[in-house]
């Protein structure tokens, strides 16, 4: 499964594309399915009139989220400033492009086995460090590895659960050995916590020193106030126009949005949804609002009354109106969630499921057949879910009133809340970031006996196909699979999913970036450094 | 120049004259001092700024006159002596008693006066202010007015109890202390020591945090906080008074140290008291809203006014009203506060002039 | 003088236990939040497994009283230990962050206290005049709104309005002095305005009180002028509880200024511990902690020396 054996099937695509006989998101849909490098397709879509990139500048970036404990173990990678950085200054083997297609980054190629069960890396021989010694699959090897076995620590465990070995194949070849299928491998080598490090000696990564092979190298910084890079001249991807990037973690939601305004940057993460409209008004400032994968969540426990009915799930879903929330809470910057926990813009999205809409009298007869009439749940949130989670608790108490359930809105501390309160309250907000593929957010949250089924939710058929898919490198057949998984958990899930939340950034008039940006994370996948331009 | 400044100026010199006429030096001279600012402020600011003049000296005569009108009537409810005390207190006082009047009522009858529930989503986000909604609707659509009259009831309800629970805690350890000396004065002494030196807002972080955000704790919380505050203040006012001669002659007498701290020293130490009271109120006040700034204050959807602050705080940025009415709420009532505070430390300190 | 240094040095024994206790305190408080090290550091991401092994890398399967005697030992010799997260020495993380959070309390200090009093002598002198009640009115709504919000309206002012100041307050090493003060001109204003209020009214009260006192009375009657009356006569007597508030209001430009950092993104201690306390990591809390305590008792001592070296009288006391 080499991505070249795919360039027939995309180029018919292309070609079905551009004479506007399919649509781009089932252009989107079939090209991400595929798992190649899709810049050529890319440059198909969107033509080939667009403004040359310019070089030169420095590119000054907000960003949210940043604590002054965060450190470079990329094991320990949680906060925005860390996966923000490590995109500027580390590599991956794979990333995610500007059009959500898979493409190269540190591998130029890579292929599996028929069952899908061993895959083989082809490491760009043109990498190098900062420091400049050259990328090999020895660092691969040794940062992939960071992330396995007991004595690793690294939140990113569960994702290699099923790899079994890794291993260089001379300099520039990494093989990978799962114990089953796994059709998504190289989508998950996308993921933040899988940077690659230079290897030391013992086999051990020196993430210590801050050295990594990406496009801008750090100058200097401090964890939680600043960081300054500048561009590394050998590095192997193409882009990386601004001459130097300085990060200032800005936590306070006011803070970034008057630094915006003032020009004390030039790029800001997140805005305060509330400001979105009054941003927009102002002429040197440009919103983007990105839909993304990252969903809210609110599990039920399926395993604890009153949730055990089927019937009192679907009342709390019907008993929600979601077009409210998104107007209020949101202020319009989310897709309508239907309680699948797949979005729009992710591959082997099913368009034909039937949306869940406020119904609270719908919702009321099925309290009263499951016989559960005035039910009084509790759901526990707390304001660092997303801004406005209590809110959007409080407001669906008040839509759920009407179907006759009392919603007890409980917040709870922000600290300590995925320790305490997430898996073990049976009711409760959730808030996700964005999995590559479907198969990796079920695998997580939605399959028997997994770590953080949230909802506890266990249905034959769901593990049944799930397991199928995996392994299924038929791409039609696959996109047939989640869709039943997906309708599965629209009618007995456990989970309301609200809405999937944009990303929502903005940026002075002055920087410039390409018609599409990624949807993987804010400000094009955490890359706008490396593919955005000043005019 | 428009009709509104040709108007404003010839209605401030007129009353200038008038004043001249009758007299009345100080008015004269507020007028005068009125005039050359507005004159000033028109010269840099434009009609705009005349305008917002016109609208602050507006709003301070209101405030005058209701102070005024407030004092007659509460002349004629309480009579007598208290007539006499009332007359003589300074306008200030009278609107601080005013707004300290409304606020409780507010709060006693919320349910009654709010036109919605604090909780009830009744229009669209940020809608404007109509003649159902006086304030307008805040992020979520619930009525700004009835949440602020509600936040009276909470902020100032939770700030009241955990001020009083402190000074209950601070002043009659302090006056123990004073009064037994030794051993027992050096402990608590101590102990207050230990959760002074402990940063406020980290020390209810930790217990928060630990014992979870109910009212209860948080005012408990609160009062073990400001409590030793309270204790250093009562703890050297007592001592002063502890070595005057007269307690000398009633422990003499065998007065007992209860008989002791109710009838001789904290009568002479309530002045003092009463003033640390009114500062220390409005900083119990600005603790809960930066507890909450921190997601640590008052639960949802209960109405609070330093929640809703920070709720909106973004939006000032932008020149926005929203945020401002809940702070102003807050600042109202401090200064409010301590205005009858500066005129009760005024009588008892036996300075009339 | 003898009194002086003895007191000093008693306060100075009980300073410490203070801090031993504060330190207990601290350490238990940090051993009773819900979650531990590291559960907060994995977040979401926190399995069985890898809490175990974190853990186990970090030692915390030592019992608690172990840990802390620890600890402990090592503090009395001026070692604090290592960061729990990053593995840096304490004394690295914390020692550039509380020059910042000196340097911003020096900053706002110099000037609120010289004006807090001058302004207190000012309306004790003019007192119950229309500039008295403007004075208190304008600080006390000054101190009667959050923080947060002051800087917020600051910020609205001075940055965005008219930029003439920097909103973000993001200040380096390789700054000069100059630009130092510049940039960091708005949150210390703020704290300027929210410390000034609390100081004045206590120069006011202790002044006009002294002002019925029968020697007053009699410079009065001399013909003094009344600013002689309260500078020459009042005030020397009025130090005492001046220098104490003043004290208090330092203490808490060093270690209160959480909310002004987060606005104003300037990387002083408090933002330090509030992250620490999110992660759970002991040392730097537990650091930070008593770096305030011990500022806090300091000041506390210096306030009542200095009480003692302004008024003869309480150097004897009865």
């Amino acid at each position: 499964m080499t991505n070249t054996r795919y360039a027939g099937p995309i180029d018919r695509i292309a070609a079905a594309a551009r004479t506007g006989r399919i649509s781009r998101r089932d252009f989107m849909h079939y090209s991400m399915a595929t798992g190649l490098t899709a810049s050529a397709a890319t440059g198909l879509w969107t033509g080939a009139a667009r403004a040359q990139p310019k070089s030169g500048g420095t590119f000054r970036w907000g960003i949210h989220d940043g604590n002054t404990s965060d450190t470079h173990d990329p094991a320990t990678y949680v906060t925005r400033q860390m996966i923000f950085l490590a995109h500027q200054y580390r590599s991956y083997l794979t990333m995610i492009n500007p059009d959500n297609s898979l493409g190269p980054d540190l591998a130029t190629d890579w292929e599996a086995t028929p069952d899908a069960a061993q895959w083989t890396f082809e490491i760009d021989s043109d990498a190098s460090f900062h420091s400049g010694r050259p990328v090999t699959a020895r660092d691969v090897v040794a940062s992939l590895n960071h992330h396995r076995g007991d004595k690793s620590a690294s939140a990113a465990k569960p994702l290699l659960a099923s790899v079994t070995d890794i291993t260089a194949d001379g300099d520039h070849t990494v093989v990978v050995t799962l114990d089953g299928g796994l059709a998504d491998l190289p989508w998950l080598m996308t993921d933040y916590h899988l940077a690659i490090c230079p290897a030391n000696e013992d086999g051990s990564i020196d993430w210590q020193s801050g050295d990594g092979s990406g496009p801008y190298k750090i100058d200097s910084g401090e964890f939680g106030v600043r960081w300054s890079l500048s561009r590394f001249d050998g590095w192997h991807g193409e882009g990386a126009y601004f001459d130097a990037v300085e990060m200032l973690i800005l936590n306070d939601p006011n803070a970034r949005q008057t630094a915006l305004v003032t020009g004390d940057v030039d790029c800001v993460s997140l805005i305060d949804l509330k400001t979105k409209a009054l941003l927009e008004r102002n002429p040197n400032i440009i919103v983007d609002n990105i839909p993304s994968g990252a969903a809210i969540t609110m599990p039920m426990f399926c395993d604890a009354d009153p949730f055990t009915d089927v019937k009192v799930r679907q009342a709390m879903k019907l008993a929600m109106d979601r077009d409210e929330i998104i107007e209020k809470i949101a202020f319009g910057a989310a897709t309508k969630g239907n309680d699948f926990h797949l979005a729009p813009v992710q591959p082997y999205w099913p368009d034909d499921i039937p949306q869940y809409d406020y119904d609270p009298d719908r919702a009321k007869a099925l309290l009263k057949e499951a016989g559960a009439e005035g039910i009084s749940v509790n759901l526990s949130t707390t304001d660092s879910i997303f801004s406005g989670a209590v809110d959007m608790c409080v407001l669906y108490a008040e839509q759920a009133k009407k179907a006759g359930i009392k919603v007890n809105v409980v917040r709870e501390p922000s600290d300590g809340y995925y320790s305490d309160v997430w898996l073990k309250k049976p009711f409760c907000l959730v808030s996700w970031g964005a999995r590559p593929t479907p198969d990796v957010m079920f695998t997580l949250a939605y399959a028997r006996g997994a770590a953080w089924n949230e909802s506890h939710w266990d249905n034959a058929r769901f593990n049944e196909l799930l397991l199928q898919a995996k392994s299924e490198l038929d791409q039609d057949k696959r996109a047939e699979l989640y869709r039943e998984m997906c309708l599965l958990m629209h009618d007995d899930g456990g989970t309301i999913i609200p809405f999937f939340n944009n990303f929502v950034f903005a940026r002075r008039s002055n920087v410039v970036h390409p018609d599409q940006v990624a949807a993987s994370w804010s400000c094009d996948g955490a890359r706008a450094a490396s593919r955005w331009w000043f005019e | 120049m428009s009709h509104f400044v040709l108007g404003y100026f010839a209605v401030l010199i007129a009353a200038s004259c008038l004043a001249a006429y009758f007299g009345r030096r100080p008015v004269f001279m507020l007028l005068f001092v009125l005039t050359l600012a507005s004159a000033l402020a028109g010269l840099f600011g434009g009609v705009p700024a005349l305008r917002f003049l016109t609208g602050a000296a507006a709003v301070l005569a209101l405030a005058a006159g209701i102070s005024y009108a407030f004092r007659e009537f509460l002349a004629i409810v309480f009579g007598g002596e208290a007539e006499r005390e009332l007359k003589n207190a300074p306008l200030t006082a009278i609107f601080g008693l005013f707004v300290i009047a409304v606020y409780a009522i507010a709060a006693v009858f919320a349910p009654i006066i709010a036109p919605f529930g604090q909780a009830e989503v009744v229009s669209s986000a940020f809608a404007p202010a109509d003649a159902h909604m006086l304030l307008g609707a805040d992020q979520l659509g619930r009525d700004m007015f009835s949440r602020i009259i509600f936040g009276a009831r909470n902020s100032v309800g939770i700030a009241l109890m955990a001020t009083l629970l402190a000074f209950f805690f601070g002043a009659l350890g302090g006056l123990i202390a004073a009064v037994r000396g030794g051993v027992i004065d050096t402990l608590i002494g101590r102990i207050a020591d230990v959760i002074m030196s402990v940063p406020s807002l980290i020390f209810s972080l930790l217990m928060l945090s630990i014992f979870g955000t109910s009212i209860v704790v948080i005012v408990i919380v609160v009062a073990v906080i400001y409590s030793p505050r309270v204790f250093r203040l009562t703890r050297a006012v007592a001592g002063n008074i502890v070595v005057m001669d007269y307690i000398e002659a009633a422990r003499l007498r065998g007065e007992g140290d209860w008989y002791l701290i109710r009838r001789e020293i904290l009568p002479n130490a309530t002045a003092p008291l009463v003033a640390e009271f009114g500062l220390e109120f409005c900083f119990v006040f600005l603790l809960i809203s930066g507890l909450s700034f921190l997601g640590l204050g008052i639960q949802p959807p209960t109405a609070d006014w330093g929640s809703m602050v920070r709720e909106n705080a973004t939006l000032i940025s932008f020149g926005e009203l929203t945020p401002l009415i809940p702070a102003a709420a807050i600042a109202l009532l401090t200064v409010a506060v301590n205005f009858v505070v500066d005129w009760m430390l005024w009588r008892s300190s036996g300075l009339k002039e | 003088m003898g009194d002086v240094t003895k007191l000093i040095a008693r306060r100075l024994v009980y300073g410490a236990l203070t801090l031993l206790v504060v330190s207990i305190l601290i350490f238990f408080a940090v051993e009773l939040l819900p979650g531990d090290i590291a559960q907060a550091v994995l977040g979401q991401g926190a399995t069985k497994e890898t809490v175990a092994a974190l853990r186990e890398q970090m030692g915390l399967d030592q019992p608690a009283p172990v840990r802390y005697l620890h600890w402990l030992a090592g503090a009395v010799h001026g070692d604090f230990g290592v960061s729990l997260i990053s593995g840096d020495r304490v004394s690295a993380v914390i020692g550039p962050r509380f020059l910042n959070t000196l340097f911003l309390a020096s900053y706002a200090a110099v000037i609120a206290v010289p004006f807090a009093i001058t302004l207190g002598i000012l309306v004790a002198l003019l007192r119950n005049s229309i500039f008295d009640r403007v004075a208190n009115v304008v600080t006390l709504t000054a101190i009667s709104s959050p923080e947060f919000f002051l800087g917020y309206i600051l910020i609205l002012f001075f940055a965005v309005k008219t930029s003439a100041f920097p909103a973000i307050a993001s200040i380096g090493s390789h700054m000069s002095f100059g630009d130092l003060l510049y940039r960091s001109f708005l949150p210390a204003l703020t704290l300027v305005l929210v410390v000034t209020a609390h100081m004045m009214r206590m120069t006011r009260a202790a002044i006009i009180s002294l002002l019925a006192s029968p020697y007053i009375e009699m410079a009065r009657l001399k013909g003094v002028s009344p600013w002689r009356v309260i500078v020459r006569h009042a005030l020397p007597n009025a130090w005492a509880p001046i220098i104490n508030v003043v004290a208090l209001n330092l203490a808490y430009l060093i270690t209160g200024v959480v909310l002004v950092e987060v606005v104003f993104v300037y990387p002083g201690i408090g933002q330090l511990l509030v992250d620490a306390v999110s992660k759970r990591d002991f040392p730097i809390v537990q650091a930070c902690c008593l770096i305030f305590a011990a500022t806090f008792i300091l000041l506390n001592l210096a306030a009542d020396v200095g009480a003692i070296l302004t008024n003869p009288r309480l150097r004897h006391p009865k």
